[in-house]
């Protein structure tokens, strides 16, 4: 496959994916005329695009999808969702179509030609009959009869002395909304010959007030030196046919073509006579004489008169239908150029390992600088000490600036889901409408492909199991559309992702009573709400009955979990019965260096990452509650904390006096108990074995610059173990007291 | 504000896809001085709607008695300008079209 073709196929699946997304928007919307715009650019450009390579199976079927577009645009059909269906699956088809052509095929198979058929019929026989009879005819235009100049007669007065062509211009004001411009065509003109001279006529410009910036006010006279013949200079600007006003004067054209050119343009005549002798059109005294004539006699009769066998026949073209194929082509070849020339520069592409190894090495770099910056404080130098706390600045941003470069943006794999949503309700025949949010958040680019999967899967669950049927929402008095939610933002040093919908909700009760079936809890236990829901993720929970027979989901969850917990990620369900369920979906923004706050407990240092870490204050033994409650009261907060000594179970007496790292995480806040609070320290995650797989409270390991190793805190699991024991102390039977804030 | 000399320096592309929020811009911009000064040294892209809206803007200023400038070209706006013969027009320091003639 030749370089061309290649840019073509690449460029064609976006101007596709493009298309797919204003086809979608258009069916919410279907009377927006800039989305059928969107919907018919790209496949004009395609079709186009496909005529450069000289793919003759693309154009054929594109044209007939255009010509669709073509009547969308003018208002003869309107949109229907069974219009949008049948041209999302032209997109589909012609992206098979690419395929084919990447494959290097001639022409496609028997299956993939008998499919675009009956798309195009249906097309045809619905869509583009309906209204008028016989479309295809206009198919294959016809060709204006080609008017040669090789024997006009360069002979007698009244012929202009000049060797040049004269092309007359004027733009109408759609074509650069159509996002066809001028340039593209002059430029086109230019490979035909040499544009000797050109004027810019801006006269038709209103007053800044009623100027509308995305409208054409521009003219152009041209002198033009050219062997080519009339019919291919007008081909040149066969595109915006329609849209523009063109005159061409061959050379030597008669003084009262140019008479008649001049009234024939919008123009002052006086100025545009000037225009004409500036490009050297006409001499000073030609016009002179020229306007004298006209003057004299009745401009109809005028050029009759003065000319008998116009040795040109018709100079004022009249519109005519050529094949556009190839000023289309011209204008494509040029901006693939162009773009990809831009693109380029904008952007390197290199392979992700070269990208991970950078990583690793910015890793051992911080480490090695924080073992330099420690021995420079023993050593006591200020000197030393003032040059190393600039290279760890450096460091530091170095360090961002190397984790930025995996960043991406998630939009692109939300969008997917549009379709996705689209296709799976109208399986299913329920209404249901995707709504996305935070599509600028940006994630690590390995976490960005391996979340898709997940994503997917809660996506079908939720339209298939939790958005219900119209009928039974109605009954229950909601709207008949079912509403879905993608939403991604950062918190805390995370990424969330919510899936929500405004279904049924997980019926609790079946959840238990399916899990004491399985075995998973014993009957009569006490189990939160929060407890029941995360039952779902529990493996082997959906396996064996069909998921339909309870009313929430089920199916592969445990995957779903497991898939997320490989990017060291959690995700949690929210269910309220009758109104909907939302999983957040909670990530790592980095996967290997983060900021840390280093704190310490008897002789080991532990780390906390610094995203998540709100304020650190001093434990004060009379704002905590009697011994064995682990609250304390923060500004009238209820704080719940947990102790370091206690959790990892510090043998001796801490200190007189303790400090509470107040932090974060999943929206709650905890306090954690260290005995000292010793800053900021960059941190390079290094993943425990898998011995320690199973403890929890601990998100990793790190080296200090001092060669030790730190464990760093997983905060999340230490708040939840915080807030979770007082829960359960809450909601325990035993449990009589009721928490009470002791006050300052 | 209706004195003195102001600078606009336009950063994005100069097509259609800014050109309603541009023409705003520099029409605001005009409103508020007597002698606009347009940056164009960092305009990566202009097109047809671009270029209209700089041919408005010194249009525009002529008919209020005020002069727009532009101090800096981009290579690409610099060859547009040429393109359409509108230097003179414009009449700011550039460098001369290289068009041949005949």
């Amino acid at each position: 496959m030749d370089e061309l073709t290649t840019v073509f196929v690449t460029e064609s699946r976006e101007q596709l994916a493009a298309m797919e997304e204003a086809l979608l928007q258009l069916e919410a919307n279907p009377e927006d005329s800039d989305l059928i715009n969107a919907v018919f650019r790209p496949a004009h450009t395609i079709k186009g695009g496909a005529g450069v390579i000289e793919c003759n199976f693309i154009v054929a079927f594109t044209h007939v999808a255009e010509n669709a577009l073509d009547k969308l645009r003018n208002g003869d059909i309107k949109v229907s969702s069974d219009l949008v269906a049948v041209l999302l699956g032209c997109c589909d088809h012609i992206g098979n179509l690419l395929s084919v052509l990447e494959a290097g095929a001639a022409e496609p198979d028997e299956d993939l030609r008998a499919e675009g058929d009956s798309l195009l019929s249906r097309l045809q026989r619905d869509w583009l009959d309906a209204k008028e009879e016989a479309p295809a005819a206009s198919v294959q235009p016809n060709r204006p009869p080609v008017e040669k100049v090789d024997d006009v007669q360069a002979s007698g007065g009244g012929l202009v002395e000049t060797d040049f062509w004269h092309i007359s211009l004027r733009f109408g004001a759609g074509v650069l909304r159509n996002g066809m411009d001028p340039i593209s065509f002059l430029r086109y003109l230019s490979t035909l010959g040499q544009i000797v001279h050109i004027e810019t006529i801006p006269d038709a410009m209103p007053s800044a007030e009623e100027m509308d910036p995305e409208a054409c006010y521009l003219g152009f006279e041209i002198k033009f030196k050219s062997d080519a013949d009339k019919a291919a200079i007008e081909a040149v600007f066969d595109f915006v046919r329609d849209e523009c006003t063109l005159h061409i004067l061959p050379p030597n054209s008669k003084l009262a073509d140019y008479i008649a050119l001049l009234q024939a343009l919008p123009e002052n005549t006086m100025r545009l006579g000037e225009i004409l002798v500036k490009i050297g059109a006409l001499t000073q005294a030609e016009l002179d004489d020229g306007l004298k004539q006209q003057h004299a006699v009745p401009p109809e009769e005028g050029g009759e008169e003065a000319s008998p066998p116009p040795p040109l026949g018709e100079i004022l073209i009249e519109q005519k239908v050529v094949q556009p194929e190839l000023v289309e082509a011209a204008v494509i070849k040029q901006k693939q150029v162009s773009e990809k020339k831009a693109a380029e520069a904008r952007l390197i592409r290199i392979q992700a390992d070269k990208l991970d190894r950078l990583i690793d090495l910015v890793g051992e770099l911080v480490i090695a600088g924080a073992s330099t910056n420690l021995l420079a404080s023993r050593a006591g130098l200020s000197d030393l000490n003032e040059a190393t706390s600039l290279l760890n600045r450096l460091v530091e941003q170095i360090r961002d600036s190397a984790l930025q470069l995996r960043m991406v943006q998630i939009g692109e794999t939300f969008n997917r889901f549009q379709r996705v949503v689209r296709d799976v309700s109208k399986e299913l025949g329920k209404d249901i409408e995707l709504t996305i949010a935070g599509g600028e958040t940006e994630l690590d680019k390995s976490v960005v492909e391996k979340i898709g999967d997940p994503l997917m899967h809660l996506v079908r669950n939720a339209m298939d199991h939790g958005i219900e049927s119209a009928e039974v929402r109605q009954a229950k008095g909601k709207s008949p559309r079912g509403r879905l939610s993608l939403n991604a933002y950062h918190d805390s040093g995370s990424i969330v992702i919510d899936v929500a919908d405004d279904g049924g909700g997980l019926n609790r009760d079946k959840i238990l009573k399916k899990a004491v079936e399985k075995g998973l809890v014993q009957a009569g236990v006490h189990l939160s709400d929060q407890e029941i829901a995360n039952l779902i993720f529990e493996p082997g929970f959906s396996t064996v009955d069909k998921v339909s027979n309870l009313s929430g989901r089920g199916v592969g969850m445990d995957v779903v979990k497991r898939n997320i917990q490989g990017l060291r990620g959690r995700v949690e369900v929210h269910s309220e019965e009758g109104h909907g369920t939302r999983f957040s979906i909670r990530l790592p923004l980095t996967l290997a260096i983060i900021d840390g706050f280093l704190v310490g407990a008897d002789r080991a240092s532990y780390v906390i990452p610094l995203d998540m870490v709100v304020e650190c204050l001093e434990l004060q033994a009379h704002a905590t509650s009697s011994g064995e409650r682990n609250y304390l009261n923060l500004r009238g907060e209820v704080l719940p904390f947990i102790r370091l000594r206690d959790l990892f179970e510090i043998p001796g007496e801490p200190p007189k006096r303790e400090n509470v790292v107040v932090v974060k995480a999943a929206g709650q806040k905890a306090g954690i108990v260290v005995d000292t609070l010793l800053g900021e320290f960059q941190t390079v995650i290094k993943p425990l074995g898998q011995l320690f797989r199973h403890l929890r409270g601990i998100g990793g390991s790190t080296i200090l610059g001092s060669g030790d190793v730190a464990l760093i805190l997983d905060v999340q699991a230490l708040a939840q173990i915080a807030i979770g024991r007082e829960e359960r102390s809450l909601a325990a039977p035993s449990s009589v007291n009721t928490p009470r804030i002791s006050q300052v | 504000m209706s004195t003195g000399t102001h600078r606009v320096t336009i950063l994005d592309d100069l097509t259609i896809y800014n050109a309603l929020t541009q023409k705003a811009a520099f029409m605001e911009a005009l409103g508020q001085c007597r002698d606009l000064e347009i940056d164009l040294s960092h305009v990566g892209e202009v097109d047809t709607a671009g270029f209209q809206l700089l041919l408005l803007t010194k249009r525009e200023a002529a008919l209020q008695n005020k002069t727009a400038r532009i101090v800096a070209h981009s290579p690409a706006v610099r060859e547009l300008l040429d393109f359409f013969n509108m230097a003179a027009f414009f009449g700011d320091p550039l460098v001369i079209p290289a068009r041949e003639q005949g």
